[in-house]
């Protein structure tokens, strides 16, 4: 018989195995799921989870795509430290990026440094402000927060085809619903920094973003309460730390993170706004948060992690006709794995002999 | 405008069409509520339900093997749930999470090969003479199989809840485990069963979308009415007759937005189509608001592991 025992204290080496556990563990049973599929498992395995980090132009496609889910999932990791759920991060990554976008799109024929980081300001806000929206009814309304947020995911969807539609459409594009391209536009697209990475302005500031978050948590009062808040609620109440501010503080920060994640994208990669513009980055940005044990550290590693199946899972859609929807398989069996080999860090495995 | 499209009648019929799919999701939320458990992966649940009954049926011709099809497939993904979360404690709401990220996942990659394609009909109830009646007919007597069985279902559980031994045990486990425990009832078992339940229910509810509503199969066609179910068990305090009620209100503010964008109204319909998500917020801040109400209504234990010592 085998039964599970609490440790004295959770196992540190466990606390940081784990994620790698995850990861193995998905290699494998993804691998046999590749067989069932008629696909070479090897083959698929090298595709998602290897080439990426070794081909040079995936290489330089590498932080296009960890840098949304890095900055988003950095913001969401200081909420989840407190208990504030904010599964709302593709609403308020959307968000932002209409905010921002509008602020460029209106200052077209504008030039100027400023431009962006103006756009940047304009896109934290907004995603922000949208985050307040649960923050304001979890506080005032005791109104769950989670389930907010997330409606407010939908409605953000249908925002940006309302302004791709109407407002922000760009009046050159034949009346197709998709505002006019910042990315192609000199002044409103993000400079490169280090292209071999696919890093750009606003992956610097994720890098300095990331930085700060771990001077917030490691460092600052406010990162003790916030930790504190999640541990204990109670005594974090006696500690005279108030629960609405961290409620308002956690949404806060993970809503201006997504927003400039959106702005990012926007200006980075996708270009324009559109119906589908979101591209699921705030929900994925969940998983990497877990999987990077909501540390900035881990989740640095744990974003370029899941960048590179994004980025494998197309180039297998490509040379194996891998359905793209297997990539998004790959990402919840990974948080399936993690959360379900996290029991280790708390209980031990114990083998029960039979008393004679 | 012309309103004289908007027949009452055919209006009511209609919402009970886009009520039943949360209805029979949030019913088999509540129960998964009801002991203790808080199962986020409504919406992944409900998804897989939609594939697997729109592959069972497409595959065997018949509609009603779609329906339990996709019933075995919703248990079967939720097991995946309860088996994190009632055997190796995982945190409920990071599980559900996982399991709506991973159910959209695996029902795309299933129902890849299924776009475009139309499923066999579900038949409709056919009464020689009272179908016939005006109104009363239409209103009554002419629907699916599906929606009679979904307010039995409401019955059911409202029956077992409140008026069956097992029902109290469940009740038991979900506002003190520790009690139920004490008193030799397998907490974990229970919460086991009822997860599948859920699952079963969601399953169903996903299919009756598929199958059904739209019915065709397409990407992510659930489309947040997994999250609403979520909501509809808060807005009815947990209770059964007040799902029905819920259900019903979010299918007539549906079919409402969905009418409204058929007349050609001036609002642009992504505009129209926010309504729902926005009034499920408006429900929740109004049934939270009085927070001694509120917890009150809430099983005690909900959301958190249970693991017995010894």
């Amino acid at each position: 018989m085998l039964r599970l025992e609490q440790r004295p204290q959770p196992s540190g080496l466990m606390l940081y195995t784990t994620p790698i556990m995850a990861v193995l563990a998905t290699m494998i049973v993804g691998g046999v799921l590749f067989i069932a599929m008629g696909i070479n498992p090897f083959k698929a395995i090298y595709l998602l989870f290897i080439d990426p980090f070794v081909d040079p132009y995936n290489l330089s496609q590498l932080f296009v795509k960890a840098s949304p889910l890095i900055l988003i999932a950095m913001g969401l990791s200081i909420g989840f430290r407190a208990g504030v759920w904010n599964i709302g991060a593709e609403g308020q990554f959307i968000m932002g990026a209409i905010a921002g976008g509008a602020v460029g799109l209106a200052l077209w024929d504008v030039e100027g440094w400023w431009l962006l980081p103006l756009m940047t300001l304009a896109a934290a806000l907004g995603g922000a402000l949208w985050a307040m929206i649960p923050a304001v009814l979890k506080i005032r309304f005791n109104a769950n927060e989670i389930l907010v947020s997330l409606m407010l995911v939908y409605v953000a969807e249908n925002f940006i085809a309302a302004m791709a539609q109407g407002p922000l459409r760009d009046p050159n594009g034949f009346g197709r619903p998709v505002s006019k391209n910042l990315e192609r536009h000199d002044p409103t697209s993000l400079p490169d920094v280090f292209p071999a990475l696919g890093i750009d302005a606003g992956g610097l500031m994720m890098l300095i973003l990331l930085a700060l978050a771990f001077f917030l948590l490691q460092k600052h009062a406010l990162g003790f309460q916030i930790k504190l808040t999640g541990e204990s609620p109670r005594a974090a109440r006696f500690a005279g730390v108030r629960p609405g501010v961290i409620v308002a503080v956690c949404l806060g920060i993970s809503g201006a993170a997504a927003g400039m994640a959106g702005l990012f994208e926007l200006t980075g990669a996708a270009g324009t706004l559109s119906a589908d513009f979101g591209l699921g980055y705030g929900f994925t940005a969940i998983i990497v948060a877990f999987l990077g044990r909501l540390t900035p550290v881990g989740i640095l590693l744990a974003g370029v992690v899941l960048a590179g199946t994004y980025i494998g899972g197309e180039n297998a859609q490509f040379v194996l006709k891998l359905p793209a929807a297997a990539v998004t398989v790959f990402q919840g069996m990974m948080l399936f794995f993690l959360l379900g080999f996290e029991i280790l860090i708390n209980y031990r495995v114990k083998r029960l002999r039979r008393a004679a | 405008m012309d309103f004289s499209s908007l027949s009452p009648v055919a209006m009511i019929v209609l919402l009970v069409g886009a009520a039943t799919p949360i209805l029979l999701a949030a019913i088999g939320e509540l129960v998964v509520e009801k002991a203790g458990v808080l199962n986020l992966g409504v919406e992944g649940m409900m998804i897989i339900g939609a594939v697997c009954g729109f592959i069972v049926a497409v595959n065997t011709d018949s509609p009603m093997l779609g329906l339990l099809g996709a019933m075995v497939g919703g248990a079967v993904v939720s097991m995946l749930f309860a088996v994190l979360t009632q055997y190796l404690l995982s945190n409920q709401v990071a599980t559900g999470l996982a399991l709506t990220l991973f159910g959209l996942g695996i029902a795309a990659l299933m129902g890849s090969s299924y776009n475009g394609i139309r499923p066999p009909r579900m038949v409709r109830l056919d009464v020689e003479g009272l179908s016939d009646l005006p109104v009363v007919g239409k209103l009554f007597f002419s629907h699916d199989p599906v929606i009679y069985l979904s307010l039995v279902l409401v019955f059911a559980v409202w029956y077992f809840l409140n008026r069956t031994r097992a029902g109290l045990v469940l009740r038991a486990s979900g506002e003190n485990h520790d009690a139920a425990h004490a008193l030799g009832y397998n907490v974990q078992l229970i919460r086991f069963g009822a997860i599948m339940f859920g699952g079963a229910c969601a399953g169903l509810g996903g299919a009756y979308v598929s199958l059904v509503r739209v019915p065709q199969w397409t990407e992510g066609m659930t489309a947040g009415v997994g999250w609403i179910a979520l909501a509809i068990v808060v807005f009815a305090a947990w209770k059964p007759w007040r799902v029905v009620l819920g259900a019903y209100m979010f299918g007539g503010i549906t079919i409402l937005q969905l009418s409204l964008q058929a007349l050609g109204i001036s609002i642009s319909g992504a505009y129209l189509s926010m309504t729902p998500y926005i009034v499920t917020i408006v429900v929740l801040v109004i049934m939270s608001a009085d927070r001694k109400k509120a917890s009150l209504n809430a099983p005690a234990c909900l959301g958190t592991s249970f693991h017995a010592s010894h």
